[in-house]
């Protein structure tokens, strides 16, 4: 197979995994307080900041484009009808992922009504994350292949896991929450969020590693 | 240090969440065990990969829908009253 530059970019290694969203709590919090004594301009403007990351959440939980719309639109105004009840104790951000994962897991257990889905749902045995296949990757996998084909192999593997580590992996480490920001918005232990990432990242790594290793012709090979 | 004991604290690692002794201990589990560090590598592009991949952007149209859509409903909520739940 000819390698193909993908256009979905690695943006900048890095050594360790930094937070995705960088607003200043106090600014966030000043919007939230307008917007609390009825500023409306205010409460667009969270909108404006957070709709984009929301809508990825819900589309990653729900895994369907309709049902993350409604998720976006719902979780923005139970904030607005609530935001009195929204004690400042966390980021704004934060209690609206808390909106966001829960409207997000309600569509998708009225989707899949034979399943149970739960942020408690857990996996059969420790057994399923620990690596079966050790093989090294090409340098840069993800210009193993084309941008359609690189997005289509992550949103199907992404897709196989289940909603309880879907849900801690997207928040932890596409939308780049903290470790205790995605307790608090999971409602979950940091543990609990520690064992769940572990497993989530390990599963995605095994079932990544049939397309992303070296191949024997070179192929990646730089 | 054996491998399982290193798959435990690998969240901790990528993260850098670990004191210096620990990652110290780990960074001398890594310089000897091949398989060890294939699976930190691999599962450090991993994260990267999906961080860096722009999955389910919002395209700007269906944004702009979204918003006015949202701003309309909060108006009507404020207008009628707050709901019960």
């Amino acid at each position: 197979m000819g390698r193909v530059a993908g256009k979905i970019c690695i943006k900048q290694r890095m050594s360790t995994i930094q937070p995705n969203i960088e607003q200043p709590v106090s600014e966030e919090m000043q919007l939230v307080r307008r917007a609390k004594r009825g500023d409306d301009q205010a409460f667009e403007e969270l909108v404006r900041r957070y709709d984009r990351n929301v809508f990825r959440i819900a589309q990653h939980i729900t895994q369907n484009r309709e049902d993350a719309e409604d998720v976006v639109q719902e979780a923005f105004l139970k904030a607005y009808s609530n935001l009195e009840k929204f004690q400042e104790q966390s980021k704004f951000y934060t209690w609206l992922v808390r909106i966001a994962v829960n409207e997000a897991l309600m569509k998708l257990r009225r989707r899949k009504p034979e399943r149970t889905v739960s942020l408690d749902e857990d996996v059969k045995t420790e057994d399923d994350s620990l690596p079966r296949e050790v093989a090294d990757w090409s340098p840069n996998p993800e210009q193993m292949y084309n941008q359609a084909q690189l997005r289509d192999i992550l949103t199907r593997t992404i897709q196989g896991l289940p909603a309880g580590f879907r849900t801690v992996f997207v928040l932890r480490d596409v939308e780049g929450l903290s470790t205790e920001e995605t307790a608090q918005a999971l409602e979950l232990s940091i543990p609990a969020v520690k064992s769940r990432l572990l497993r989530a990242r390990l599963q995605l790594r095994e079932r990544l590693n049939r397309y992303f290793q070296k191949r024997a012709s070179g192929d990646g090979d730089q | 240090m054996k491998c399982s004991e290193f798959l435990n604290e690998l969240t901790n690692y990528l993260d850098g969440a670990l004191d210096a002794r620990t990652k110290s201990e780990l960074d001398d589990h890594l310089a000897w065990c091949h398989n060890c560090y294939v699976v930190c590598d691999t599962t450090r592009k991993t994260i990267e990969i999906y961080r860096n991949s722009e999955l389910y952007e919002l395209p700007d149209d269906l944004r702009a829908r979204l918003q006015a859509a949202i701003m309309t409903k909060c108006s009507g909520h404020k207008k009628s009253g707050p709901a019960s739940g």
